[in-house]
């Protein structure tokens, strides 16, 4: 009986976890090159690798808040040096992320 | 039991708030830093309800949390619980009894040498496995119940106090290891419970397959001194709202798993959507005793259980939690229904200096 449940919950573990994957990477959004500067370009990566340092590192536990001031993004950048043990190069690039 | 990591210490008293507030105020004092370092205040505030086996718990929580940095080099941080639990009063008697709880969950001063180094003192969370050290706030965890497994390998309290040491060994493009080690002395102090023992853990992360995995350690050096091991493995797949987190514990006298699984339906029609802040999420999980000597807070017959959670993400911060689970085990089985809503706040302790 116990044997069932576990191949019970396995099974739906497993199905549940294809699933969401092909559903998401069918709906991954196609973003179109766009022209920009050279200037807008640096921004542009700098934005990206902070969105990336923020997604491998933050999003791993929780989800994004909706917004916050400006002036506590410090704080929460050296909370997260210290949780996720970010280094110096990451811990800028997230700040930058959080004030572009 | 509401949430093992309060159960954990329901003799505590106001004095947290105490301390708590003590502490504000110093770093109110002692701040000195730039536009962007002001001290919040974040945390988390719900109302939760557990029906297990018909009897149903009610309970309103604050979780606030503080960090406030100090230099150039040191952050400040603490977290605390207040909560009023309502239950139905025992042997067959009408109406509820109610107790109130108000404890530190750690309060701890981060040394940041480099990345490689942080140098943690103070009473800290024991870094063993991930769940106490990263999924235990209301506003993160998907389930209101920690798993079963939880309380092995936290030396009783979940805290230690003492010093910790953690960082980034070794950070590639292709990997990091991270690493903690601490050391606990013991304490008998109400606001500050802890155990003497020591540990650490290691985690490889691999950021292209978006995998870590790691190993825990540590043991009890007081009383019957014991030895834990813990193992983790988390995925989450790039360019994904999927997750899958999933973790073993090892102890003296018995051991287990969970394994979980959410995903949020972002994927039809985006993540602000009606649909699309829903939150499907699973976890099946198991314990075994080793033994019948039983000290470690793990169900007395091994035991099975399996959890559905169906969460939304309003806006604003908020989530709404609800869960259904069955657990199945040689004495009896039964049915544990969670509901509760949690808003999340995030807020600088004063307006600070303007850029």
């Amino acid at each position: 009986m116990r044997s069932k449940h576990l191949i019970f919950g396995v099974v739906l573990l497993a199905t549940v976890s294809a699933l969401a994957v092909a559903a998401q990477k069918n709906n991954t959004p196609v973003i179109a090159p766009a022209s920009k500067s050279a200037v807008q370009k640096q921004t542009g990566q700098q934005q990206d690798d902070g969105e990336r340092i923020f997604k491998q590192n933050c999003s791993r536990c929780h989800s994004a808040p909706e917004g916050f001031s400006p002036g506590i993004s410090g704080t929460i950048v050296r909370h997260m040096r210290v949780r996720a043990s970010l280094s110096r190069h990451d811990e800028e690039k997230l700040l930058r992320f959080f004030n572009p | 039991m509401l949430r093992v990591t309060h159960s954990f210490k329901l003799c505590a008293s106001a004095h947290a708030i105490h301390y708590f507030l003590c502490a504000l105020a110093a770093l109110a004092i002692a701040h000195h830093g730039s536009a962007q370092d002001t001290p919040l205040i974040s945390g988390g505030a719900g109302f939760l309800t557990r029906t297990n086996a018909g009897n149903t718990t009610y309970l309103p929580i604050i979780e606030p949390l503080l960090a406030s940095p100090l230099g150039q080099h040191i952050l400040v941080e603490s977290r605390a619980a207040l909560l009023e639990s309502f239950a139905p009063d025992g042997g067959n008697q009408s109406g509820y009894n109610h107790t109130h709880f108000i404890g530190l969950t750690y309060l701890q001063g981060d040394y940041i040498a480099s990345h490689q180094f942080t140098a943690v003192s103070g009473y800290f969370l024991i870094p063993f496995n991930t769940y106490n050290d990263r999924l235990t706030p209301i506003w993160i965890s998907n389930f209101q119940d920690g798993p079963l497994i939880l309380p092995l390998g936290l030396l009783s309290s979940g805290n230690g106090l003492g010093g910790m040491l953690r960082g980034n060994a070794i950070q590639r493009n292709k990997y990091s290891i991270d690493y903690s080690y601490f050391y606990s002395t013991r304490s008998a102090n109400e606001q500050f419970s802890a155990h003497r023992g020591s540990g650490g853990s290691t985690r490889l992360y691999l950021p292209e397959p978006r995998l870590e995995v790691g190993l825990s350690y540590d043991r009890l050096l007081q009383g019957t001194h014991e030895n834990f091991y813990g193992a983790h493995a988390w995925w989450e797949p790039k360019d994904t709202a999927f997750r899958l987190r999933s973790e073993f514990s090892r102890g003296q006298h018995a051991q287990g798993y969970w394994i979980e699984a959410d995903y949020r339906m972002q994927a039809f029609g985006g993540a602000d959507s009606v649909v699309g802040r829903l939150e499907p999420v699973f976890r099946i999980q198991q314990t075994f005793r080793r033994d019948t000597i039983v000290s470690d807070g793990l169900p007395l017959m091994n035991t099975q259980q399996a959890d559905f959670a169906l969460d939304y993400n309003l806006p604003h911060n908020t989530r709404i939690l609800t869960s259904y689970a069955r657990q199945f085990s040689a004495t009896n089985n039964h049915n544990i229904w969670e509901t509760g809503i949690v808003y999340r706040f995030l807020f600088p302790t004063w307006k600070g200096k303007q850029q």
